[in-house]
């Protein structure tokens, strides 16, 4: 093995142990969900009423397609098309901040029925929902902080592929930042049944 | 040999090397592991020592007729002894400063894998700390929750709570990011011929450490994360009020807080499992059941955290099914105390201070260990839980092994890091004031907690003046002696003789090395053609 394989190797080790932890930090989060939703079915069903459907699944496919664009984006760049991989990574990014902004409706449209932590009207509702909402909150907040930060990461991998310092030889930035990207996407896939579709 | 001197003709000390930035920013953005093994010595250094006056100010505190604390201080007093000794010295001290300055040298590489991911975790750790002072001094005052953060008080407190445990999320980061640095260089730096099995078993304890580092760091995070947004948006996971139930605080907080206990002793034993062959001048007897029992006691450990929880209202089938685990985890631990005392039997033992730091690091940690099995059995916990019995458990474990450990490593590779060599016969001196102090302060707190003194309270019943006396006394020899052992460091560090490049005949990488190692540390990296320990092979020149 040559050097910059060598460093690949070291780097795809270290990611998916990175991505290891960040699927046992929201283990936490999960393994919360699970107990409460055993004690409070009956609450945790009528919480999910609450929730819009339609906009958490226009978010699931924006969030697919996103992690599709990544995935392409390192596929063009293995095939030496970087300013292919350029444009899907910016798809990507643009992705990103099309979910941000489903997200944001959504949560305002839930702050105006009085559906957030220490509300008088989620107060009045039964300890269940209170539960429902608080996880919701927590569990969908903690998943944006990281798409924020997949934001982040993708616009620099954005400069350094059009700066050629990510390039088809040294591809590691960026296949680790699409593992990222991932990882993202699919704790969403978790997040969107147990909390939209489950009932 | 002659190729060897025109080498050593252009070699520079690494402390003495001129790298890209002079002067103190050559160490504030240093990526050299050897230097940022030094940065953080000399933050866990300090942190020790702020620790160690507080709790001397406890024990003065408990002196007979001594009240110098308030209730109220005293609360803050013992829990930011716990956040500072559990979070900045015990749980990095080792893989922090050993394992960067050593790991890389003991399997034959030149560096951590990632440098700057190392430097960025000791910024982060830097970062923690200054949050977990600020929280002292600001935002309603000290934390009195004690360092396990138990809600619903925690939740109740006013004071600066949120800051804390945002340090402590912080710390945990940092702690995980040092841990998939070490287990990625372990996978990928070794040198060629350094198969798992030929790695010194320190670096075993660092590659097991690093597992649990990773693996349970995560949940604390999450935890320290539910702390803080219960107390800024009161979301109710916790809060009866809301629904939230207590106890899945303490299950979400052992779970990581169970395994850290072994992320703190894991390391210290393989390091003194280094040590004993060195100074026993035998190979180490049961290589692999050491190296496996680090595994075991990684994975074993990190199922037994219920053990905290028997009187807090779980099921009674939970707490035994926890005992019955505890009772397990004790087998690999016993393992390495066997292999260590066979290690030496029939060696020609050289007594010089590392090894009376392993020597009294076996007593203690029996000691430490077997009690731990007292409060491991579901009926003697009830009534010893939260007594001065789990105190002196956990500092015979803690302390005794971990500490004594940690002190073992300083003297095992002081003369390696620095150069120089302390002063044998007064640090034989100080190590017996150490050993001799931590028992006399230790051991009558395991009497008081049977009697049933509580942990944690300010002032005590007249039956236990005596022993809270004794305890206070041992606790001032103690303090003593470390201050005698953190003298005799400086002063050798300062004008102490040179030292040789193998002081202590030892057989692994960094005795090959000159003392101080260059910043390259090997000029060529080494083809590795036999075992750790094997003597007679290196003394034959193979």
């Amino acid at each position: 093995m040559n050097a910059s394989e060598d460093a690949h190797a070291a780097g795809r080790l270290g990611i998916w142990l990175f991505i290891s932890t960040e699927i046992i930090l929201f283990g936490g989060l999960f393994l919360l969900y699970s107990m409460y939703r055993l004690k409070n079915p009956a609450d945790f069903h009528a919480g999910s009423l609450e929730l819009n459907r339609v906009l958490g699944t226009l978010n699931t496919v924006i969030l697919i397609t996103s992690s599709l664009c990544v995935a392409l984006a390192i596929d063009s760049l293995g095939k030496g098309r970087t300013r292919k991989s350029a444009w899907f990574v910016a798809a990507t990014i643009a992705c990103a901040f099309g979910f941000l902004i489903v997200k944001f409706f959504e949560w305002t449209a839930k702050f105006h029925h009085g559906l957030y932590p220490n509300a008088k009207v989620l107060l009045s509702l039964p300890k269940g929902e209170n539960l429902f909402f608080g996880l919701y909150y927590l569990m969908t907040g903690l998943h944006g902080v990281h798409v924020i930060v997949g934001i982040g990461v993708l616009s620099v991998m954005l400069v350094r592929v059009l700066r050629g310092t990510i390039t088809p030889q040294n591809p590691t930035y960026l296949v680790n930042s699409g593992l990222y990207w991932h990882l993202v996407d699919i704790i969403w896939i978790f997040l969107f049944p147990l909390f939209y579709l489950i009932t | 040999m002659a190729e060897r001197e025109t080498h050593e003709s252009d070699y520079v000390p690494y402390f003495l090397h001129k790298g890209k930035y002079p002067g103190a920013l050559g160490w504030l953005l240093a990526t050299d592991h050897k230097r940022i093994g030094l940065l953080y010595l000399a933050c866990i250094a300090t942190f020790f020592s702020v620790a160690v006056i507080i709790g001397v100010i406890m024990r003065i505190n408990m002196l007979p007729g001594h009240v110098i604390l308030t209730a109220q201080q005293y609360n803050a007093a013992f829990t930011l002894h716990g956040i500072i000794m559990v979070f900045l010295v015990v749980i990095p001290a080792v893989p922090t400063i050993f394992g960067n300055f050593f790991l890389p040298i003991l399997i034959g590489g030149r560096d951590m894998i990632f440098p700057r991911l190392n430097l960025f975790t000791w910024y982060l750790f830097v970062l923690g700390a200054v949050l977990a002072l600020v929280s002292v001094f600001f935002g309603g005052g000290a934390v009195d929750t004690g360092w396990t953060f138990y809600v619903p008080f925690s939740l109740k407190t006013t004071v600066n709570v949120p800051l804390a445990v945002f340090a402590v999320f912080i710390l945990g980061m940092s702690s995980i990011l040092t841990g998939i640095n070490i287990v990625t260089t372990v996978h990928q730096l070794r040198a060629p011929g350094m198969g798992f099995f030929r790695m010194p078993l320190s670096v075993w304890g660092f590659y097991a450490t690093a597992w649990v580092q990773i693996l349970a760091t995560p949940i604390i995070g999450i935890t320290m994360l539910l702390v803080v947004m219960e107390r800024l948006f009161g979301i109710g996971v916790f809060d009866p009020a809301k629904g939230g139930d207590p106890l899945l605080y303490q299950h979400l907080f052992w779970i990581y807080s169970h395994p850290a206990v072994y992320i703190m002793i894991l390391p210290a034993m393989g390091v003194i499992s280094d040590i004993f062959p060195v100074f026993s001048r035998k190979n180490i007897y049961g290589y692999k059941m050491i190296a496996f029992s680090s595994l075991a006691i990684a994975s074993v450990g990190s199922l037994v955290w219920g053990h905290h929880m028997y009187v807090s209202g779980q099921s009674d089938t939970a707490g035994i099914i926890f005992s019955l685990l505890t009772f397990l985890v004790a087998v690999p631990s016993a393992i390495k105390v066997f292999n260590w005392l066979a290690t030496m039997y029939k060696g020609s033992i050289q007594v010089e201070p590392p090894f009376l730091y392993a020597l009294s690091f076996i007593f203690l940690f029996s000691i430490g260990g077997l009690t731990g099995l007292f409060l491991g059995a579901l009926s003697p916990n009830v009534q010893l839980h939260n007594t001065y019995f789990v105190v002196a458990h956990f500092h015979y474990v803690i302390f005794g092994g971990m500490g004594f450990g940690l002190a073992a490593a300083v003297h095992y590779w002081f003369p390696k890091m620095t150069g120089k060599m302390y002063n044998k016969p007064l640090s034989v001196v100080a190590w017996l004031v150490v050993f001799v102090g931590f028992n006399i302060f230790y051991f009558p707190m395991f009497i008081l907690g049977w009697e049933g003194m509580p942990r944690r309270y300010y002032d005590y019943l007249p039956q236990f003046a005596t022993l809270h006396q004794v305890a206070s006394i041992g606790s001032f020899i103690m303090v003593a002696g470390l201050v005698l052992v953190a003298g005799n460091l400086l002063r050798g560090l300062v004008a102490g003789a040179r030292a040789p490049a193998n002081p202590w005949g030892g057989a692994t990488l960094e005795w090959t090395l000159p003392s101080p190692p260059g910043q390259e540390d090997f000029e060529e990296i080494p083809v590795i053609t036999h075992g750790p320990y094997e003597f007679d092979k290196k003394e034959s020149g193979a």
